[in-house]
């Protein structure tokens, strides 16, 4: 196996304080990790420097080997890492579908072609087969902004595979989705993982999903890894128990 | 939209173009001036539109990218060089200023990048009036000639209206294209939601740059009609009010609406003149017309219709809804 995201020391500071204090980690292609720990403990911020969207104030992010550290957001979302979001970011006046085309529309051809080409990038196919795999077929012609806040959820998760990445970082996928739906959800990244060889980055509060989909989960507290193993080993560990009871 | 519904608009749309090209022939010289107008304020706020209604960027920059492309055609075609020559030189040079103004944009936004856009303004009005050797200040630009199209001379009223007319078409079909494309996607999700659109792999950076480039190009467009349309430029024309009407235009036609720039520029262009019967007041009248409509609507008239539309939708959806249901419910 071949680590797809190296992580080496990031450190991100906001004036006095230390959200991210050097963390280190690798993540093996085809697997899911997950990352847990209590609210403000520098999960999303550690998210946002991976993915461009900040700049860390030290340490290196490597993509299949490669530094990518300090790649805009957009440049490294075509290198194959795409994400969902914590809140809901859908495109609300756009339908379904063309959130999803949307989605895929930058990964393939270039300025010129996309503004000569056909309308949906030739990407209405591949657009309604993952509606059809997220289970959102009724909805494909509805404004985005006309969904519930699970089916929202889904079509977020839904445009992050749109690329075809290699890396997915997903953020809370499952807060605020019903039980129902948060197997489905499940489920559906599963097969993903099994037949697309994606490899996943999960940060979640619900400890079920987490230990039930994770290879891997690390935890974080104030900043650092607390550590990084099985789930069953994490789970019985008095560190990870510590840091979530608070001291 | 069903296929009774889609003849219906291509019908509608062929009797407004009929309409457009038959009926201003018994018009006289100030009606089919005004009518020219409403045409070549149709593509500046076209142009505008795409940057404000479609890519989400203020710009108060509009009426200095009118000007910039008038005096390109003035000062070229009174040196004898054809329009269509102008037209390029103008449509270059504000594609490329707009492109350079689209900076400021990447890191200010709103009220902050209308205050940049308004400077760039102020720096281009300057020009038009102390720059005498280039644009004779404010004595201005006379005897602009009209172009002569495959031989046909367009001097007159009449031809010269078709000209601005078959212009506005060319231009709408360009823009029809560009905003039903990916890039017209792209636009829309840098308007909502541009963190999102970076995380989608979409390069919100020279997207934001292409929409102030393209908006103001067509800016440089008009100008190019407006200068032979009025014969004569000198710098008023194309002072502060000309930016706000254009954005007012936009607005109340209904920002990001493909038809909202046609709709604004003819409340922007014809209402005043509709209204002179009323004399001093039509101003007055026309002021609160707007200030009307927008409390009623702030998405513009296009708004409304948008509304009414949703809401029809969601009662055909949900009463389709009530039908399959019952059938299920009744099925054996």
């Amino acid at each position: 196996m071949t680590a797809v995201l190296e992580v080496s020391d990031i450190r991100k500071r906001f004036g006095g304080i230390t959200a991210v204090d050097g963390v280190s980690f690798d993540v093996q292609e085809g697997e899911i990790l997950g990352l847990i720990g209590p609210n403000g403990c520098g999960k999303s911020t550690l998210f946002n420097c991976i993915l461009g969207q900040l700049t860390p104030s030290g340490g290196e992010v490597k993509l299949d080997g490669r530094v990518v550290t300090g790649l805009r957001a957009s440049e490294l979302n075509r290198l194959g890492v795409s994400r969902t979001f914590q809140l809901l970011q859908v495109f609300p006046k756009l339908s379904v579908r063309e959130n999803l085309i949307l989605a895929g529309q930058e990964h393939q051809g270039h300025m010129m072609s996309r503004l000569f080409g056909p309308s949906d990038a030739g990407l209405t196919e591949a657009a309604d087969r993952m509606i059809g795999f997220f289970k959102l077929d009724h909805l494909a012609d509805e404004a985005a902004g006309g969904l519930s806040y699970g089916q929202q959820k889904l079509l977020d998760a839904a445009m992050a595979f749109m690329g075809g990445p290699r890396l997915v970082l997903l953020d809370e996928p499952a807060g605020g989705v019903n039980l129902t739906m948060l197997a489905d959800l499940k489920e559906r990244l599963a097969a993903i993982n099994r037949e697309k060889r994606a490899t996943f980055v999960v940060i979640e509060h619900n400890m079920e999903f987490v230990m039930s989909l994770c290879s891997r989960v690390m935890v974080m507290a104030e900043g650092r890894v607390l550590t990084i193993g099985k789930p069953d080993e994490v789970r019985a560990n008095p560190v990870v128990i510590e840091a979530y009871l608070g001291h | 939209m069903t296929a009774a519904g889609k003849y219906l608009r291509i019908a509608f749309g062929a009797i407004v173009i009929a309409a457009l090209i038959v009926v201003p022939m018994n018009f006289n010289r100030y009606g089919l001036f005004i009518l020219s107008q409403w045409a070549v304020m149709t593509i500046a706020a076209m142009g505008l539109n795409l940057t404000l209604g479609y890519a989400g960027q203020v710009s108060l920059a509009q009426g200095a990218f009118v000007g910039i492309g008038a005096y390109a055609a003035a000062i070229m075609t009174t040196q004898g060089m054809p329009l269509i020559a102008a037209l390029g030189v103008a449509t270059g040079l504000c594609f490329a200023v707009g492109w350079i103004l689209g900076y400021p944009a990447l890191r200010v936004q709103h009220h902050y990048l209308a205050f940049v856009t308004l400077a760039f303004w102020t720096l281009a009005f300057l020009v038009f009036r102390n720059e005498d050797w280039l644009t004779k200040g404010i004595y201005g630009i006379s005897n602009i000639p009209r172009p002569n199209i495959f031989g046909f001379a367009t001097n007159r009223p009449l031809p010269f209206y078709y000209v601005c007319l078959g212009s506005l078409g060319i231009v709408s079909v360009m823009v029809w294209w560009l905003i039903r494309s990916p890039w017209g996607r792209a636009f829309v999700a840098l308007r909502e939601n541009p963190i999102r659109a970076l995380s989608l792999g979409i390069d919100t950076r020279r997207y934001t740059l292409m929409a102030f480039a393209i908006g103001s190009a067509l800016g440089g467009v008009a100008g190019t009609l407006y200068a032979p349309l009025t014969q004569y430029i000198d710098p008023v024309p194309f002072n502060l009010s000309l930016s706000l009407d254009l954005l007012m235009m936009v607005i109340v036609g209904g920002a990001g609406f493909f038809f909202g720039p046609f709709l604004g520029a003819m409340i922007a262009v014809l209402l005043p003149e509709w209204l002179r019967f009323t004399q001093g007041y039509y101003l007055m009248l026309y002021a609160i017309a707007v200030i009307l409509l927008l409390i009623y609507s702030p998405t513009g008239i296009l708004g409304i219709v948008d509304r009414y539309l949703a809401e029809r939708r969601t009662k055909m959806a949900s009463a389709l809804r009530a039908v399959a249901k019952s059938r299920l419910e009744t099925a054996p």
